[in-house]
C-alpha cells in the first residue's frame, strides 16, 4: 500500500517554511542526498509560491493542500488548490537568455522534477510533481 | 530576515541573512530599491547569512542589478552558499551577476 503524508496551509508566504520542513524532512527520509532535498525543497516551494500568486492572487485565506506519496521507485508530490484555474497553454518555462525579474518558478520546477503535470479539476488546479529515486537529474 | 545596511570604503553594502522567499522578499526588494534609487555607485549585497532563496529573492536582485546599470552604478553580490549558489545556476544567472567569495573579495574588486 502506497505511504500518503498530507499537509495544507493556508496560502500565506509566512507557511512557506513550513511547506520546506515538511518537504525537507520527507526528502531526506527516502534518502535523497543533500543537493536533491534542498533542490525538490525549492521546487515546491516555487509551485506553492504560484498557487498564492496565481490561482488565489493573494488571497491567504485559502487552502494549500500538499499531499506526498511515497511509492516504490519515486516519490510524487500532489499540489491541489481551489483558486482561478491555471490557463494550460501559457505554463511553460521561459527563455532564460532574458534577463528580467520573475517568470523562474515553472523552469526551477520542472529543472529539478522529473515529472510534471498540471490539470483542472473540478474547482481549481491540481500540480503533480514526481521525482524518481534512482534518476540524478542535473540542470 | 534580517536586514542590515551600512557604508564601507564608500560602498553601500546590504547584508542580508535568513531565508529570502516570497514573504520575505519585499522588504529586501523595498531595501535595495531604496539604495538603487538614491544612485549609490557601488552597492554590495552580502549574502553570507542566507540560507535559502527563491526565484522571488532572485528576481529582487536582477531587479537592483538592472536599476544599478540604468546609471553604470555597480552591483556586486557576494557571499554566496552553496544552496544559493545552485539557485543562480538552475536559473543561468550566475554569469549575468558578478559574485564573489565573501566581502573582502567584492570589496577588492569594487575598490
Amino acid at each position: 500500500m502506497d505511504e500518503i503524508i498530507e499537509i495544507q496551509i493556508p496560502a500565506n508566504p509566512r507557511y512557506l517554511k513550513l511547506i520546506r520542513k515538511f518537504v525537507s524532512n520527507i526528502c531526506e527520509m527516502v534518502n535523497f542526498s543533500n543537493k536533491q532535498c534542498n533542490r525538490i525543497t525549492l521546487a515546491i516551494d516555487e509551485a506553492c509560491t504560484n498557487i498564492i500568486r496565481h490561482a488565489y492572487g493573494g488571497a491567504t485565506d485559502q487552502p494549500i493542500i500538499l499531499k506526498t506519496i511515497i511509492l516504490e521507485d519515486r516519490i510524487r508530490f500532489v499540489l491541489r488548490d481551489f483558486g482561478k484555474k491555471a490557463n494550460l497553454d501559457s505554463i511553460q518555462s521561459r527563455q532564460l537568455d532574458e534577463v528580467r525579474p520573475g517568470g523562474l518558478g515553472v523552469h526551477l520546477i520542472k529543472s529539478v522534477m522529473d515529472t510534471f503535470e498540471l490539470k483542472h479539476v473540478q474547482t481549481g488546479n491540481e500540480l503533480i510533481l514526481e521525482k524518481y529515486f534512482s534518476i540524478t537529474k542535473e540542470a | 530576515m534580517q536586514i542590515k545596511t551600512r557604508t564601507q570604503a564608500n560602498t553601500v553594502i546590504i547584508e542580508l541573512a535568513g531565508e529570502i522567499d516570497l514573504d520575505s522578499s519585499p522588504e529586501v526588494r523595498k531595501t535595495i530599491l531604496n539604495e538603487t534609487q538614491r544612485k549609490h555607485p557601488r552597492l554590495i549585497i552580502d549574502l553570507t547569512g542566507v540560507s535559502y532563496m527563491d526565484s522571488s529573492g532572485i528576481a529582487t536582485l536582477v531587479e537592483g542589478l538592472q536599476y544599478a546599470n540604468q546609471y553604470q552604478g555597480q552591483f556586486l553580490i557576494a557571499g554566496i552558499g552553496p544552496g544559493v549558489r545552485e539557485v543562480f545556476e538552475l536559473s543561468r544567472l550566475d554569469k549575468v551577476f558578478k559574485i564573489y567569495e565573501n566581502i573582502n573579495q567584492a570589496l577588492e574588486q569594487i575598490a
